[in-house]
């Protein structure tokens, strides 16, 4: 490698770190991912340019590519709607993991073709990262895919809704383990037998069904973790493929992207008070058995709860996943003017860290309905306001607003919560009083001071803006 | 490969995953899903690979196996950057409230 291009590529290098900086405080966010794209685009043309000089360029694959993809990749994100944004995160993550995997396979299948293959260090350098980049790589792609039509609920076959399973009996957890010594033991054995087809495919084909085994467990709730998780995982992919190629670009981003990505795991796992193992491992959400239900409560109507809301000083708007569902944050927004122009009463939102199906996914939402920046609060902040608040608006929230996260008992026990509770009067607008992802039955529901408002959030936020209306 | 070169890539690859741990500590919830949307694009980092494997001579019909493999993942790992890139933008435009719907 050139002198030049080995700088060109600890250019591209310092962009990416200084924009995964950037990415972590909201003022310097956008300029971070600027970065990170200016980093990309320097490595991309030091690529070219490099193969340009050296008199070798064969253009027509890659400028298709190139072409192709770039096209490819603007629709989706230029089209995709708001709300569709998690799913498109996960698939853009499962291409970069596959991206990984088919360099890695495309330099082995050289071998298969015939061509020299390499002996002593090199070899076994080779072998070994060619197959943890298929491992990591396959399995992202599979798991990425799944954890996609996870985050949509199903999948439209032939004009039928199906709904996406989630399985995963306690038997699981040593297949997987299994799985991931089968692979490592091919990939031991490719090393005497490099061009052996039986094993390159075995490995895929394992790999492939790891990354599913790996999210089929996982509830919906949980869904943000794996994705995330997934991420680091396709950094990993791309770092090990450096090692085959010997491209330090490679090396450096993906291992950035591994560790980082790691970290935000982490972190959004603290959020939900649950640690990684217990999201991998202990098939939490979405599966298990639900409490039936034995309570009963008497739904309220529109005009009832816009009456009450009516002279109220102060309203605290609390989002779920309810609200992303029934794509109500416009109504929402509307609600809010009105009181507040109507009734002169102050409205922030509280935002609970992981409602919705996104970690922000709430705050992405309520943006995109011009909801200002300032009235949405963290949970941290706003939970010591709830006493003197008025009313709190829940919106297809649950297991986020739910009193038995405090009493240290059940899956919910020490997760922390909105203290919806705390408010003088509750409405919750939600389509039953069917339990969350928890399983947990929720007292908030139950309270003398709870109004129910059963239905769609966007059909009944429509009902109780025009029930405001006419008073 | 020497010895030193493989050394020099464990090095490197093990230094930029203490950095990556380093990188990130206190981020609001808000960023977190922009942040993976951004880290996930940077993962398209193998374009880099995926190009050099897709060099090779095109004859229709008979481009070796391995460069049709590279191609495809020239696409995947465009389609990982540039739609991660633009998705990620989208959503801190909203989140910052820069620009309104429809951009």
């Amino acid at each position: 490698m050139e002198d030049w291009v080995a700088l060109g590529y600890l250019l591209s290098a310092a962009l990416f770190i200084f924009g995964l900086k950037k990415l972590g405080h909201p003022r310097t966010a956008p300029f971070g991912n600027q970065l990170g794209a200016l980093g990309m685009l320097v490595a991309v043309l030091t690529t070219i340019f490099s193969m340009q000089l050296a008199g070798d360029a064969e253009w027509v694959l890659i400028g298709a590519g190139i072409a192709l993809g770039s096209l490819i990749g603007y629709i989706m994100a230029v089209r995709v709607q708001m709300t569709g944004m998690p799913e498109l995160v996960a698939l853009f993550n499962g291409f970069g993991g596959a991206a990984s995997a088919l360099v890695a396979l495309s330099e082995i299948q050289k071998y298969i073709d015939g061509g020299t293959v390499p002996a002593g260090l090199e070899l076994t350098v080779t072998m070994v990262a060619a197959g943890l980049s298929a491992l990591v790589g396959w399995m992202t792609l599979t798991g990425s895919l799944l954890a996609m039509y996870k985050l949509k609920g199903g999948v439209s076959v032939f004009g039928k809704w199906i709904k996406t399973p989630t399985w995963g009996p306690s038997w699981l957890n040593p297949v997987k383990v299994l799985l991931v010594i089968s692979v490592a033991v091919l990939i031991y054995l490719s090393i005497d037998d490099p061009t052996n087809t039986t094993y390159l495919w075995s490995i895929i084909g394992i790999s492939c069904l790891l990354g599913i085994v790996l999210v089929l467990p996982i509830g919906g709730a949980d869904m943000p973790v794996v994705v995330s998780l997934l991420n680091s995982l396709s950094g990993i992919a791309a770092a090990f493929t450096g090692f085959i190629i010997g491209n330090s670009a490679l090396i450096i981003a993906g291992s950035l992207v591994g560790a980082s990505g790691l970290i935000l795991t982490f972190i959004m796992c603290k959020a939900m008070n649950r640690t990684l193992a217990d999201v991998l491992f202990k098939s939490f959400g979405g599966s298990g058995e639900k409490e039936s239900l034995t309570r009963t409560k008497v739904g309220s109507d529109a005009d009832e709860v816009a009456m009450m809301i009516d002279g109220a000083q102060k309203v605290i708007i609390v989002p779920g996943y309810g609200m992303a569902v029934s794509q109500c944050q416009h109504q929402v927004k509307e609600f809010a003017d009105l009181i507040s122009e109507k009734f002169d009463t102050e409205v922030k939102y509280a935002i609970h860290p992981v409602a919705g199906r996104m970690p922000g996914h709430m705050n992405v939402l309520l943006a995109e309905a011009n909801v200002p920046y300032e009235q949405l609060i963290e949970m941290d902040e706003i939970n010591s306001e709830f006493p003197e608040c008025d009313v709190a608006i829940v919106i297809g929230a649950n297991d986020t607003t739910n009193p038995a996260a405090r009493s240290g008992e059940g899956p919910l026990a020490g997760m922390p919560i909105i203290d919806a509770d705390a408010a003088r009067t509750v409405v919750i607008i939600k389509r039953s009083l069917s339990v969350g992802y928890a399983g947990v039955d929720n007292d908030l529901f139950y309270m003398d001071k709870t109004m129910m408002l059963f239905g769609d959030g966007k059909a009944m936020m429509t009902g109780l803006n025009n029930a405001i209306k006419e008073i | 490969m020497t010895p030193e070169f493989l050394i020099g890539n464990i090095t490197l690859f093990v230094l930029a995953i203490f950095l990556g741990f380093e990188l990130i500590t206190k981020v609001p919830a808000t960023l977190h899903t922009p942040l993976m949307s951004g880290a996930n694009a940077i993962s398209g980092i193998s374009i880099i690979g995926a190009l050099i494997g897709a060099n090779v001579a095109y004859d229709s019909g008979n481009t070796e196996i391995s460069g049709i493999l590279a191609f495809v993942a020239v696409v995947l790992a465009m389609i990982n950057v540039v739609g991660g890139f633009l998705v990620t933008n989208r959503m801190l435009n909203m989140i910052a409230g820069k620009k309104r719907r429809g951009a």
